[in-house]
């Protein structure tokens, strides 16, 4: 347990993160809460592949000329990540705008107000 | 086969959506104008390379010239060329909708591209992590073009569509993640190899199935991961509503189906048959649940999204059959259902111009007063049904034989108790526009009441075309069924091999 905590943290950080997001996404009645729900999320995800890509005593994948100097950390996740971070980014933004939206509609970012207002529409 | 167009695919659109922006500042009739020749030519694109991969075998490209497994690399065999064929063709149609319905400008036209682009993308890449982009490029187009009905509810039902969207898409990231940990590839037929290296029985890989399936069966619409759908579809304009039914959750399905074949291989589902039988039984409560909660609607879009969560569970349960009878069968479906729900889609949006009759009572004498309209619109219900010789038919027929030669009875069971389900909340619709007497608003349109609205009294010659036109492709590919089969056996051979 203890070596477990001691040597893949960064795993349980990974559970924390995405129970979290989870959480909050399904539990929040707010919907600027539950897209910030789903960014924690979607963070858990990028740590993930992040701390797959790790090793230890591993240098950043430069090689020198000539070769040699190993080991690397994998660049390849880090490549995918900054690819799911702008995704991300581009979600979130029209994410916002679509509240903004609603909030002129409605008066109101508050799902179950939403629903009532709704349903009486 | 390398094949230097392929990347083409995806950049005629790409390219397209940036043209539509400069066209819009030029003027207002750019942006459609601009987009329909992109349109043209993308399908004429697909077309052709479609045809040549069906013909010749498999087409690649390895993009910027990074060789596979370490680049990305686009692929067309026979499956993908029927779906971006597919694609080209049905966005070129509904665009003749789209213009005639005028939703927006600018902004618009891009978004309706940039979906393009990404449907095209999702259909041509080799690639796990690509096809992710691909998705999340769809993904945004269609929130985008959902929300652009102008509406407070449309924005809501886009806002709720893009938290499932984006967690299903995650999901299938975090799936990804587990087969990039276990094999440290991304190309599919590389991982195809190394994952069973790895052994199907490794939690890695057990745990990448189930969270990709679970991502892109919420993007497909399963139940009851398909909350999201009847909204997004009922509150979108018109003529996104027949785009995103037809296309979005198609694609969706074609992924899995490619995922599930060229990733982990029908070997995976031999390893680990529960994962067959949770497939095939998520599949069945899809079909039944979606036909039972489509009967209880009143609303005709919502019945329609409905019913396409029943018709993916058809799709699905084919899949996961995975005989080739079986797989041939969804594949039909998928094609079949996308222009018959589309077709409907057009149709719906249709009888609301001229009357305003968006309810199941509301279409009551509809057939008397617009009989081409009626007509059709019967022909593509009777089609979904599986009324031989349509399309849906052909479909339906497949995958039972499939299931029946599996030795999967209850399967077939259920396909027939689905089919008899279709058939009650159709016949409800037929019945109401052919026998019932006329309701108000139908009145209203005979007798000018729909000008005073705003609507026209006949239906607009080429929305009839394009609803005709739908109609006679369903009936008539379920004569070019055969011919499609002799065309795709090589890819199925592949595929199931």
């Amino acid at each position: 347990m203890i070596d477990l905590i001691t040597t893949k943290y960064t795993y349980l950080v990974v559970v924390a993160l995405l129970a979290i997001g989870a959480y909050v996404m399904i539990e929040s009645d707010n919907f600027v809460k539950k897209i910030i729900g789903l960014n924690v999320f979607q963070t858990g995800i990028f740590v993930f592949f992040i701390s797959a890509a790790f090793r230890t005593s591993g240098k950043s994948p430069v090689v020198q000329s000539g070769g040699g100097g190993g080991p690397f950390v994998s660049p390849l996740p880090h490549v995918l990540i900054l690819t799911a971070i702008v995704v991300g980014v581009s979600l979130t933004a029209v994410a916002l705008g679509l509240v903004v939206r609603v909030y002129e509609s409605y008066g109101t970012v508050n799902e179950d107000t939403l629903e009532e207002v709704l349903a009486n529409d | 086969m390398t094949d230097a167009l392929v990347p083409l695919l995806v950049a005629v659109p790409l390219l397209g959506a940036l043209f539509v922006v400069a066209a819009g500042l030029v003027s207002e009739r750019g942006p459609p104008a601009v987009t329909a020749l992109v349109l043209v030519a993308q399908t004429a694109l697909a077309g052709w390379i479609g045809s040549r991969a069906l013909l010749t075998g498999e087409l690649s490209n390895a993009v910027g010239g990074f060789v596979a497994p370490y680049g990305i690399e686009l692929v067309v065999d026979g499956l993908s060329a029927v779906v971006v064929v597919l694609v080209a063709v049905v966005s070129l149609a509904v665009l003749v909708y789209t213009v005639h319905d005028d939703p927006g400008g600018t902004a618009f036209y891009t978004e309706y591209l940039l979906l393009v682009t990404g449907l095209t993308g999702m259909s041509v890449t080799g690639d796990v992590f690509n096809l992710y982009v691909f998705l999340e490029i769809s993904g945004l187009a269609t929130y985008a073009l959902v929300a652009s009905a102008g509406t407070g509810r449309s924005a809501v039902s886009a806002l709720k569509y893009l938290l499932f969207g984006t967690v299903a898409a995650s999901l299938y990231l975090l799936g990804v993640g587990y087969a990039l940990v276990a094999t440290g590839t991304l190309n599919m037929a590389d991982l195809s190899v190394k994952l069973a290296q790895v052994g199907y029985d490794s939690p890695l890989v057990l745990a990448s199935f189930g969270f990709v399936v679970v991502g892109l069966a919420t993007k497909t619409a399963l139940f009851p991961l398909h909350t999201w759908q009847p909204d997004a579809y009922n509150d979108s304009p018109d003529s996104v509503s027949a785009l995103i039914s037809a296309l979005v959750s198609t694609v969706a399905a074609y992924a899995l189906l490619r995922i599930v074949y060229t990733v982990y291989t029908p070997a995976f589902f031999e390893a680990v048959p529960v994962a067959r039988d949770a497939l095939v039984l998520f599949a069945c409560v899809s079909i039944v649940v979606g036909s039972i909660l489509a009967v209880a609607q009143s609303e005709v879009k919502r019945m329609l999204a409905y019913s396409s969560v029943s018709q993916y569970g058809l799709v699905v349960v084919g899949l996961a059959i995975g005989t080739r009878a079986a797989v041939f069968g969804a594949i039909v479906h998928l094609v079949g259902h996308a222009i018959m729900k589309g077709g409907l889609f057009v149709a719906a949006g249709t009888v609301d111009d001229l009357t305003g009759a968006t309810t199941v009572e509301g279409y009551a004498g509809l057939a008397d007063r617009f009989p081409v309209l009626g007509g059709a619109s019967a022909v593509l219900m009777l089609a979904m049904v599986g009324v031989p010789p349509a399309v849906g038919f052909a479909g339906k027929w497949y995958i039972a034989l499939g299931a029946v030669r599996a030795g999967v009875w209850p399967v077939a069971v259920v396909i027939f108790a689905s089919t008899l389900l279709t058939l009650a909340y159709f016949a409800i619709l037929v019945e109401r526009m052919f026998v019932a007497p006329a309701s108000p608003s139908v009145r209203a349109a005979t007798d000018g009441g729909a000008e005073r609205l705003g609507g026209a009294a006949t239906p607009p010659r080429r929305l009839l075309v394009l609803v005709v036109g739908a109609a006679v492709v369903a009936v008539a590919l379920g004569f070019a069924v055969t011919g499609l089969e002799t065309a795709l056996e090589p890819t199925l051979d592949t595929l199931l091999s």
